[in-house]
């Protein structure tokens, strides 16, 4: 952990409205875990005054720009432009200057090795996969199931391929693979792979779907949340969300971004979790 | 006055005291950005700062508001996070240990659902010798019970000071809400019941709404508004209390960068608190520190007392 005065590499639109950016970050590599986030200042003048939180895409080292020079070491995001923050993000350039705190929260546990494993991304929600793919790859075969709304949603499938994963895409409009939501591929794949375990992140409703049929097929889930906070450290208790057996009576409330962003199932109470508790698609700053 | 001089290293002397707890210098995070002080250990050195001042602490745990709790406006931020904490029992526990090792004086923020409880956490905290000080949070927006109500009534204050007082063997700093006609009534009730320093201000009470759902952005409908957007209302009612009141003022309110926290010492504050700033820079404190020593150098003044109070009119 640790904040990065650092620059900007780089910082591609990838697709309409979703941008790749990669940062000098020396060190941070061997520190991130699979299903961490970062917080970025955006930039040092206001507003926008808060952090964004954004989850690791992935790490790595970059060449140098000329022979003999030291490799870069990176960390790369993938975000959607939704508001103030990303669209001043988007406007950034190679050498631009930005602010790093990470990495940050707890990330996915690997699970059981003799299960099969099956990731669920939904649109931007799809970014903490890519790292804990190339983790579980080497322990057996892995499938990453993604859906978005039109094929612009549909983001680094052809990385994930090039780690070995089985990919199947769905939009709900049909422009790209099967047409129709993410969670009926799911349906059939846990009807095929019984022994499997979900890894998800998405919007709100889509991890509520991921849940339902999880618990139908007896399988364990675990779930990346996105929530708006204002530290990423646990100090502020922005970002929290209802744990396993809160009632109005008896509140019991998990930090996103300390306890979480990723949880088992079962320490979230998901018969109150809904979009009124203010889940994002993305970071809607 | 005790006779001040430069600090050996020919550096000038930013020490303070505020009701008996003396301060390296006068930088200290406002209760509910620091949490309990380990949350931010690794991004910053704690003992760096003049105080540690905890997250709000109550009789029992208490869970806090319903989510969405922050909003970000501009140049500010709204929260409605509803005085969330341990209780004092878990936080002598579970948080007490780290700060006994951190060599800064600990000052507890605390606040209770009655006047009994106000009473009950006061000596509680007041049996822990680790602890320097205490803030007594009259002033919470955010909830319905306790916080609020006390701040806003100087009867109301002046009882709740008068109670904590009789239950406190420590200095009390109480801390007030802006959300008044005329906070100076406010001060002097609390100084008269016996608070040893008060700092000011709280959050001012502020809205938010989500145009396209057409529903409050927060949860609580309403929540504080904190970081640069008040500042300048903090600034009026720093100066407008340090008139009013015999005792020490803690300046808070929008403080980001150093020149912000020395404008708060030139009115008179003998102490600033920092906070929604550490969310955004969790060095921010060390920075403000930093540039308030460098202000004193360029100034020629060897000393913060110089500096505290010296506003022409």
């Amino acid at each position: 952990m640790k904040n990065y005065k650092t620059i900007v590499l780089s910082n591609q639109e990838i697709s309409p409205g979703y941008f790749r950016m990669r940062l000098l970050t020396p060190g941070f590599s061997e520190h991130a875990r699979p299903g961490q986030f970062l917080m970025m200042r955006v930039q040092r003048s206001l507003p926008p005054l808060l952090r964004r939180p954004f989850g690791i895409f992935r790490t790595g080292f970059m060449p140098g720009d000329c022979e003999g020079m030291e490799p870069k070491e990176y960390t790369e995001i993938l975000y959607k432009v939704v508001g103030r923050g990303t669209s001043i993000m988007a406007d950034l350039h190679r050498g631009d200057r930005v602010e790093v705190l990470g990495p940050l929260g707890r990330g996915f546990d690997a699970g059981d090795p003799g299960r099969e494993k099956i990731l669920v991304g939904g649109g931007i929600g799809l970014v903490p996969l890519y790292m804990l793919a190339d983790s579980l790859k080497p322990a057996g075969s892995v499938r990453l199931l993604m859906g978005g709304r039109t094929r612009d949603d549909i983001l680094a499938v052809t990385e994930f391929e090039r780690l070995g994963v089985e990919t199947y895409v769905s939009t709900d409009d049909g422009s790209l693979g099967e047409e129709g939501f993410v969670t009926q591929v799911l349906e059939r794949k846990l009807t095929k792979y019984p022994r499997a375990m979900v890894y998800a992140c998405g919007p709100m409703p889509m991890l509520d779907a991921v849940y339902r049929i999880c618990r139908k097929h007896s399988v364990p889930l675990q779930v990346s949340l996105e929530a708006l906070m204002a530290c990423g450290v646990g100090a502020c208790l922005g970002c929290v969300v209802k744990g396993a057996g809160h009632t109005e009576e008896t509140p019991r409330y998990l930090c996103s971004c300390k306890e979480g962003p990723v949880f088992r199932a079962e320490q979230l109470e998901w018969t109150r979790l809904g979009l009124e508790d203010g889940y994002c698609e993305g970071c809607k700053s | 006055m005790q006779e001040r001089r430069c600090t050996e290293s020919g550096r000038p002397d930013l020490s303070v005291d505020i009701a008996g707890i003396h301060l390296k210098n006068p930088v200290m995070p406002a209760s509910g950005t620091f949490g309990y002080g380990e949350e931010y250990a690794p991004y910053l050195d704690v003992e760096k700062i003049g105080a540690i001042v905890t997250k709000g602490l109550s009789l029992k745990p208490k869970a806090g508001n319903p989510t969405p709790r922050i909003a970000e406006t501009i140049s500010g931020m709204l929260n409605a996070i509803g005085l969330q904490n341990v209780g004092v029992d878990d936080f002598v526990k579970y948080k007490l240990p780290f700060l006994r090792e951190v060599n800064t004086p600990v000052i507890a923020n605390f606040f209770g659902n009655t006047l009994t409880e106000y009473g009950e956490v006061a000596k509680r905290l007041s049996d822990i010798p680790e602890i320097a000080g205490v803030e007594l949070n009259i002033s919470c927006p955010n909830v319905k019970k306790g916080g609020i109500v006390f701040g806003t009534d100087p009867a109301a204050a002046a009882e709740v000071v008068t109670l904590v007082r009789k239950n406190l063997s420590k200095p009390l700093i109480v801390k007030l809400t802006p959300n008044v006609t005329d906070i100076t009534v406010i001060a002097r009730a609390v100084e008269e019941a016996g608070a040893d320093a008060i700092s000011c201000i709280n959050t001012l009470t502020g809205m938010a709404v989500d145009v396209n759902t057409r529903r409050p952005r927060l949860a609580n409908r309403t929540g504080g508004l904190s970081g640069p957007a008040i500042r300048p209302v903090a600034l009026r009612m720093v100066h407008q209390v340090v008139q009013a009141v015999k005792v020490p003022v803690i300046g808070v309110g929008g403080i980001v960068r150093p020149m912000d926290a020395i404008e708060f010492l030139i009115v008179g504050a003998r102490a600033v608190q920092v906070g929604t700033a550490n969310f955004v820079d969790p060095q921010a404190m060390i920075t403000i520190i930093e540039g308030i020593e460098e202000f004193l150098i360029d100034e020629g003044l060897d000393d913060i007392d110089q500096l505290i109070g010296s506003l022409e009119l």
